[in-house]
């Protein structure tokens, strides 16, 4: 079973993206399929490199990163939203690419489930 | 636009998707950038529903004037849904009755469903998308 | 269907917008702040409890005790973990989250 995850707020001012990579490390543990996780909305922040949370946080972008290096994610960042919000490929963590939300309508046809996580 | 009336993902499948508008507009970003995906939706030839529950039905509000608060105004895109062939617009009517509105006062012909019809409507999609 | 609810019910409307929409023999998990309306003394647990009659009740365990909640959970309530929501999601044929 294939699931695809929808994340439309950024990281730490919102639980949505913490629950999303949870709720992806879960389903890959347990052996379903995690093909794409689309950002949308403020989702988009998620995939800067730029950040630099404190040691004793979590890094919510680089973990986004690591599990689409372990595990072949495919991180996709809503092109529309990213421009407004001035995510550019110059910004990009490891794994995130830019593209259309035609990337989200795929997710909903081709996948078994399509979850969303947000505000 | 001419870009989307050729998107594809080549399979042939048609899912039912239901896009649910939960959210006033202007005061957060979730009904102008939820319309976008709708659109985009229908240019994969799915079958789109789209629904209006709660401060969502505020979206479809007649005589929106943006122009004092510096947004563009999308309200006029609910206008042209029709020309993308997306049809079936609901709203809920207990959301409605709540906010004293009745359907002369929406900018779009709309189907005024019951909570119990709703309800089916919605575990009937394949996807449902809440914005 | 599985609905999942993220906002506390003492705070928004998301809660009972849901309970509205879910039809007999549905699946209910709350997760993040809405974890809260199942738990003993909250505002919203008359309304968990009367719901649970009709549809299946589930909170997100490491929500719960993120919260200091862990052992305030509803009777009727089942706590699930992060693996117990994949499993839901996938027996379910679809799922709306409220957000």
């Amino acid at each position: 079973m294939q699931f695809g995850i929808l994340v439309n707020e950024g990281p730490y001012s919102h639980q949505a993206s913490d629950s999303a990579f949870l709720f992806a490390r879960a389903a890959l543990e347990k052996g379903y399929k995690v093909p794409r996780v689309f950002f949308y909305h403020d989702g988009v922040y998620n995939a800067s490199r730029l950040a630099t949370p404190p040691q004793d946080d979590r890094n919510v972008g680089a973990r986004w990163s690591k599990l689409a290096a372990d595990h072949g994610v495919d991180l996709v960042v809503c092109v529309a939203a990213a421009q407004r919000r001035g995510i550019t490929d110059g910004v990009l963590g490891d794994n995130f690419r830019i593209s259309g939300l035609g990337q989200l309508v795929e997710m909903g046809i081709q996948y078994d489930r399509l979850v969303t996580f947000g505000d | 636009m001419s870009d989307m009336d050729e998107m594809e993902d080549g399979s042939g499948i048609v899912k039912k998707f239901m896009f649910l508008n939960r959210k006033a507009p202007h005061g957060t970003v979730y009904a102008l950038e939820g319309l976008e995906v709708v659109l985009i939706t229908a240019a994969f030839d799915q079958d789109v529903s789209m629904v209006f529950t709660d401060d969502g039905v505020y979206q479809l509000m007649k005589g929106i004037d943006s122009k004092g608060i510096e947004v563009k105004d999308f309200s006029k895109t609910y206008r042209a849904l029709e020309g993308y062939d997306i049809e079936k617009l609901y709203v809920d009517q207990a959301s409605m009755d709540a906010r004293g509105l009745t359907e002369d006062d929406l900018i779009v012909d709309v189907t005024v469903l019951a909570v119990d019809e709703m309800a089916n409507l919605m575990a009937e999609q394949d996807v449902v998308i809440s914005f | 269907m599985l609905h999942i609810v993220n906002k506390s019910a003492t705070d928004r409307g998301s809660l009972e917008s849901c309970l509205r929409m879910a039809t007999k023999g549905s699946a209910v998990l709350l997760i993040e702040d809405a974890v809260y309306a199942a738990t003993t003394g909250n505002a919203a647990a008359a309304k968990i409890q009367a719901a649970a009659a009709d549809l299946k009740i589930y909170a997100l365990g490491p929500d719960l005790a993120a919260r200091g909640m862990a052992g305030r959970v509803l009777d009727g309530v089942n706590v699930v973990d992060y693996g117990g929501f994949v499993d839901l999601v996938a027996e379910h044929s679809n799922c709306q989250s409220w957000l």
